[in-house]
């Protein structure tokens, strides 16, 4: 009966991962501090933050390698700190710097974590020559690991992180040290994976946060700081809803009373008064175009932009003063 | 149990691959070699016993063990793979006992190589083989017991010199408590009890049992006792970093 009961489990949540207040605390100084958010089947979570933010510090808790100091982290209805094990079978992770056994061969590497994760004879065979063509390791099977190159390593590290077909993905800095290539393929990876697992993935390259994730968090200093799909992060941006425009005539004082105006290469930028009223801004450019009959060399409506978002929340105090 | 297995056989496989683990069992032998027949002037004596290979073990394995055993968490530390090991399906006392496992395979290996000064001894003499059975269990007993600290200085560090170096220091004063010319100075000040309880913490006074053809319960105890203590001072040291 217990397999049942465990079904009806999983499949009630559709939060797969739960994190409550979850606290890390390294004698007075909190790495992570009062963290909650849940991520659900189909969700791909961009996990952003500088450096020393606390990214790597929360993976280490939902993954269960280190106890939180308060707080609960469950996977898949099981709690981590209550029972480890259950929940560790449901979690792929890739570690930060993807280590992985030097003296091994690929193929002896995988076969481990393949037996460690309970699969045997046939179903390791499968299972490895599925996790083999995911993350293109052919060529280098029979290789020892310290002789691959970072780009090689990091896959096998990828691809034990997925032998078991896990519900959960955790990947501490997927693309790190990574040819735009290799970058290009991880990501598109993570997409298709993320469309029936809950994968959780850090970054500091915002670009990354467009092309594989449906929703991101950025932390700083411990703290969640923003929490969003792209779209809403980007529109947090100042230059959210502005437009710029390129015409010959036009003036910033003619421009002025539509917003506040500004000289870029040229062009000027209008920012709204009102965010929510961007596409009203639009109309009332295009109106004062006509109405002056200025020439149109260019108009566009800004998305905001994501780095300026990050830039702004995450400065440390002592620089956003300057 | 079948997560122990998966993990001691890597780290065997790991062991034999490396060519380290074949420099370690030359040089093992060459030591063991020397020591008993040049050192331990095997022929002068004129017994059929190999008292003069196993009285020589505890100093023996003093280096060689921590040698062996160094690696055995430091190394997980250094390179990042423990988060892997221990963020797998298993449990951390199960990671501890199949590495110590592996590696007191791997000394039972290099034990089973001496076989040479076994037929030596019997091709010269009619040694009683009951007694060198029983003293190949103690020296097994013994290499654990060195190798289990081993495990637990292992994990303190990343640094496996560092591992080695705490880990001598530590097998020495096992040594030393025992150690007759230590005893003999002791007993000038000490109460007689007082030199009898410090002896009984000294894996040279169980050793002494075995060599004897003795297999004696209190030793078995003293040696798994002293295993079971390291190692879990192991788990207690890496719950306490994992912890931060």
């Amino acid at each position: 009966m217990r397999p049942l009961s465990k079904l009806v489990r999983i499949s009630r949540d559709l939060a797969v991962i739960k994190i409550q207040n979850l606290v890390k605390a390294f004698g007075a100084k909190r790495a992570v501090d009062d963290v909650s958010f849940t991520v659900e089947r189909g969700e791909v979570l961009g996990f952003l933050g500088p450096n020393g933010a606390g990214k790597s510090t929360t993976m280490r808790m939902i993954t269960g390698f280190m106890p939180p100091t308060s707080g609960r982290v469950a996977i898949g209805g099981f709690d981590v700190a209550d029972s480890p094990i259950e929940a560790k079978r449901l979690i792929g992770y890739l570690p930060e710097n993807a280590a992985a056994y030097p003296d091994m061969t690929v193929r002896a590497f995988l076969e481990f974590a393949a037996e460690l994760r309970g699969l045997t004879g046939g179903a390791r065979k499968k299972a490895l020559g599925r996790v083999v063509e995911q993350c293109f390791l052919e060529a280098v099977l029979s290789q020892s690991i310290d002789t691959l190159s970072k780009g090689y390593r990091h896959r096998t590290c990828l691809a034990q992180s997925l032998i078991h077909d896990p519900q959960v993905l955790i990947m501490d800095e997927p693309t790190d040290g990574l040819d735009p290539n290799q970058k290009h393929e991880v990501r598109n990876l993570i997409r298709d994976l993320g469309s029936s697992k809950a994968i959780v993935f850090s970054t500091h390259i915002l670009e990354e946060v467009d092309a594989a994730c449906t929703r991101a968090i950025i932390i700083d200093r411990g703290r969640i700081v923003a929490n969003g799909t792209p779209a809403e992060l980007r529109g947090m941006s100042e230059r959210a809803g502005a437009v710029v425009l390129q015409a010959q005539g036009a003036s910033a004082e003619k421009l002025s009373p539509l917003g506040r105006v500004e000289q870029v290469n040229g062009a000027f930028r209008i920012y709204p008064a009102d965010k929510s009223k961007a596409g009203a801004l639009a109309q009332a450019v295009i109106d004062l175009v006509s109405r002056e009959r200025w020439k149109v060399e260019g108009m566009f409506n800004e998305a905001g932009e994501l780095d300026e978002v990050f830039r702004r929340i995450t400065l440390p105090d002592t620089v956003r003063k300057q | 149990m079948k997560a122990v297995w998966t993990i001691a056989k890597r780290e065997l496989v790991g062991y034999f691959t490396s060519p380290v683990a074949y420099v370690f069992l030359v040089i093992f032998l060459l030591l063991t070699g020397f020591f008993t027949f040049t050192a331990g002037n095997f022929f002068e004596r004129g017994e059929a016993s190999l008292a003069a290979f196993f009285g020589w073990h505890p100093w023996l394995y003093l280096v060689l063990v921590p040698a062996v055993g160094m690696r055995v968490w430091a190394e997980e530390r250094r390179s990042g793979t423990i988060e892997l090991l221990l963020t797998m399906p298993v449990a951390t006392w199960q990671a501890i006992v199949a590495k110590f496992l592996a590696s007191w395979i791997f000394l039972a290996v290099a034990l089973v190589l001496t076989f040479p000064a076994v037929i030596t001894v019997n091709l010269l003499g009619e040694p009683d083989n009951g007694i060198l059975f029983a003293g190949y269990v103690g020296s097994l007993f013994l290499a654990g017991a060195y190798l289990a600290i081993t495990c637990m200085t292992s994990a303190m560090t990343r640094n496996q010199v560092v591992a080695f170096i705490v880990s001598v220091v530590i097998c020495l004063f096992f040594i030393l408590a025992g150690f007759n010319p230590v005893t003999d100075l002791m007993a000038r000040w000490a109460s007689p009890a007082l030199v009898d309880t410090v002896a009984a913490f000294s894996v040279v006074t169980h050793f002494d049992g075995f060599q004897r053809g003795v297999i004696d319960t209190r030793d078995l105890v003293f040696f798994l006792s002293l295993i079971g203590f390291a190692l879990f001072a192991t788990g207690v040291i890496i719950r306490g970093h994992r912890a931060g």
